[in-house]
């Protein structure tokens, strides 16, 4: 059951992924980021995740990508168009990011006997216990984020008005 | 029974695709969009090693994560609009000035 | 099996209840203007819905020739999916089991009122889909001005709701409704949880994340001609439309488990039980359905009653007063429990 779901929702976020790169207009490049997102926290229900999967369907796919898909909207964008760039980032970026990607797999798989594996309903983190560490032992650096949004809703409004 | 390892392959897939699609993409708002997308594997590497070690502070740390990422996109994507104002294009290849 | 026929059963009966509110709404607003609303269609119009169902059914499906396909047709199934999908979470009434299936919610979660808020803000980008895929200016008008409200309000949505959690300490919703269970109408969240004020804000959130007159500025007939659904015909216009009045059941529900005490009597145990199990069993369901009614007769009252926002108002209003006031409220219930755990 576990395995069946993984397979479902990692793939719904590959594809999503893949056609974040390939699709060019950034609408639709948006649409499959919320698809990624949300199969996302799909998987962090299955790891016992249950607040952060809440927090990332109303963070992420709720507000951060609504507030995306509005400034797509507005700016009116239209397809991405070829230009000089466009070769060398295909010449560096594939190869590149295959490297990469090789790399990681290659260190995860043959680490991966060290890791354990996980199945349904094994391990759940709650709410409660998650609040416990957060307001206890983290407070501080809690209060220095909230300083954080503070300034950089104060910096969007600021660079986000017209000059007169 | 998935093992971790699978969980984690699966936030390399991701992130590797993050990296090649903010190398190739020409749209500023879609380099954004890679940006959060790398930003996404890595929570899902987190969540993953906090299930893997029993531990809550893998979880504290996506959340930051995500508060971060709401306020950088809050701080960016007015960045964007600034861009557009003065320049009228969103294609990075042409924003390369760097007085208006 | 049971499970699968509970979840058919709620659909139904909340399709119905939508078909009803929109005939419920044609009549108010009717009564309020001083004149009937539909009558002639069976005894006092109540086959009225099902007549509109037909004609809605077997009216031409316009495609306009500049849409971008594939998010035109899209955007109204997020919007009625989303509308529809958050009813799984309410409980209509109390934890009774029969062979092993709750008979009176579908699921019940953990996070039950986080997982209502996050499906409501999946439901804009039915709006913002539709609006920006219709490739017409009205429709995108009314996209943007959707998206911009419903992120601005559901900040406020979100923090009206934190006082209550405070309260119960859970995000379960049975666990909400049980803790305003004790003394019927006094314990109450909105009463003796001393969350008036947090009812105000949600009430006001939830007008406003529904697009409800007097937020409904994304399809202001008036400027927009109908906003993001400008170019919607036949079935695809009728989903919007029972997503709009599914949303305001949705609202309903929670808000009458967050704030009124759910399904639980308003005169807690001051009158003796009657009646055998199925009674009892029966009762809290009809508590529920009829502060379920007065909301919807509510949002009926105030879009017969109020003017339209001008959107730096509604902006305005949003973010300067409903959300320092939401904080206020927060801090005030935080001190209070503390207080009194003290």
């Amino acid at each position: 059951m576990h395995l069946v779901l993984f397979f479902i929702f990692g793939g719904l976020c590959v594809a999503g992924a893949l056609n974040l790169l390939f699709q060019r207009h950034p609408i639709n490049s948006a649409l499959s980021l919320i698809v990624v997102m949300s199969s996302l926290a799909v998987l962090y229900l299955l790891l016992g995740a249950e607040f952060l999967a809440a927090a990332q369907v109303i963070v992420y796919s709720g507000a951060i990508m609504v507030l995306f898909t509005f400034v797509i909207m507005l700016l009116n964008a239209g397809r991405e168009e070829r230009t000089h760039g466009s070769k060398a980032a295909y010449a560096i970026g594939i190869p590149g990011a295959a490297a990469l990607f090789a790399a990681l797999t290659y260190i995860f798989l043959s680490n991966g006997t060290h890791l354990s594996s996980a199945s349904l309903g094994e391990y759940l983190v709650t709410t409660d216990a998650l609040s416990r560490v957060l307001f206890r032992d983290l407070l501080l650096p809690f209060e220095v984020t909230s300083v954080l949004i503070l300034v950089a809703v104060l910096g969007a409004v600021a660079l986000a008005r017209k000059e007169n | 029974m998935v093992p971790i390892s699978y969980y984690l392959v699966l936030s390399a897939i991701l992130f590797s695709i993050g990296v090649a699609a903010f190398l190739i993409k020409r749209n500023i708002i879609s380099i954004f969009m890679s940006i959060e997308l790398m930003l996404n594997a890595v929570n899902l590497s987190f969540v993953a090693f906090a299930h893997q070690w029993h531990q809550v502070s893998g979880q504290i740390f996506v959340f930051f994560v995500m508060v971060v990422a709401a306020a950088e996109a809050a701080v960016g994507l007015a960045i964007i609009i600034a861009i557009f104002r003065s320049r009228s294009t969103l294609n990075v290849d042409q924003v390369d000035l760097m007085k208006l | 099996m049971l499970s699968v026929l509970k979840v058919i059963v709620v659909t139904v009966i909340l399709l119905t209840a939508v078909a009803y509110t929109v005939l419920l709404e044609r009549k108010v607003v009717g009564r309020i203007q001083n004149r009937w609303g539909p009558s002639r269609v069976g005894p006092f119009g109540l086959l009225q819905p099902l007549v509109d169902g037909i004609k809605l059914f077997l009216k031409e499906d316009l495609m306009p020739s500049g849409v971008y396909k594939p998010l035109y047709v899209l955007a109204p199934i997020i919007a009625l999916s989303c509308a529809l999908m958050s009813i799984s979470m309410v409980p209509f009434g109390e934890n009774i089991h029969y062979k092993g299936v709750d008979l009176f919610q579908i699921s019940d979660i953990n996070i039950g009122l986080l997982v209502v808020l996050g499906i409501s803000s999946i439901g804009v980008y039915g709006i913002a889909l539709s609006g920006w895929s219709s490739n017409n200016k009205y429709s995108l008008l009314g996209a943007l001005r959707a998206s911009a409200q419903i992120v601005s309000y559901e900040l406020a949505l979100g923090l009206s709701v934190i006082g209550v959690v405070l309260r119960s300490q859970s995000f379960r919703l049975r666990d909400i409704v049980d803790v305003q269970a004790k003394h019927g109408l006094l314990s109450w969240n909105v009463f003796g949880g001393f969350q008036l004020v947090a009812f105000f804000i949600y009430l006001m959130a939830a007008f406003a994340e529904t697009n409800r007159t007097p937020f409904d500025l994304p399809e202001a007939e008036s400027e927009l001609t109908a906003g993001y659904h400008t170019e919607y015909s036949s079935m695809k216009f009728a989903m919007f439309f029972m997503a709009e009045y599914g949303n305001m059941i949705t609202v309903g529900c929670v808000a009458t488990l967050l704030f009124l005490g759910g399904w639980t009597s308003p005169f807690g145990n001051f009158f003796p039980a009657i009646g055998g199990p199925v009674v009892q069993a029966l009762l809290p369901v009809f508590w529920f359905v009829i502060k379920v009614f007065f909301f919807l007769f509510l949002y009926i009252w105030v879009r017969g009653t109020l003017p339209r926002f001008r959107y730096d108002q509604l902006m305005g209003f949003g973010w300067k007063f409903l959300m320092p006031l939401a904080i206020a409220n927060i801090i005030a219930t935080s001190l209070w429990l503390a207080f009194r755990a003290a």
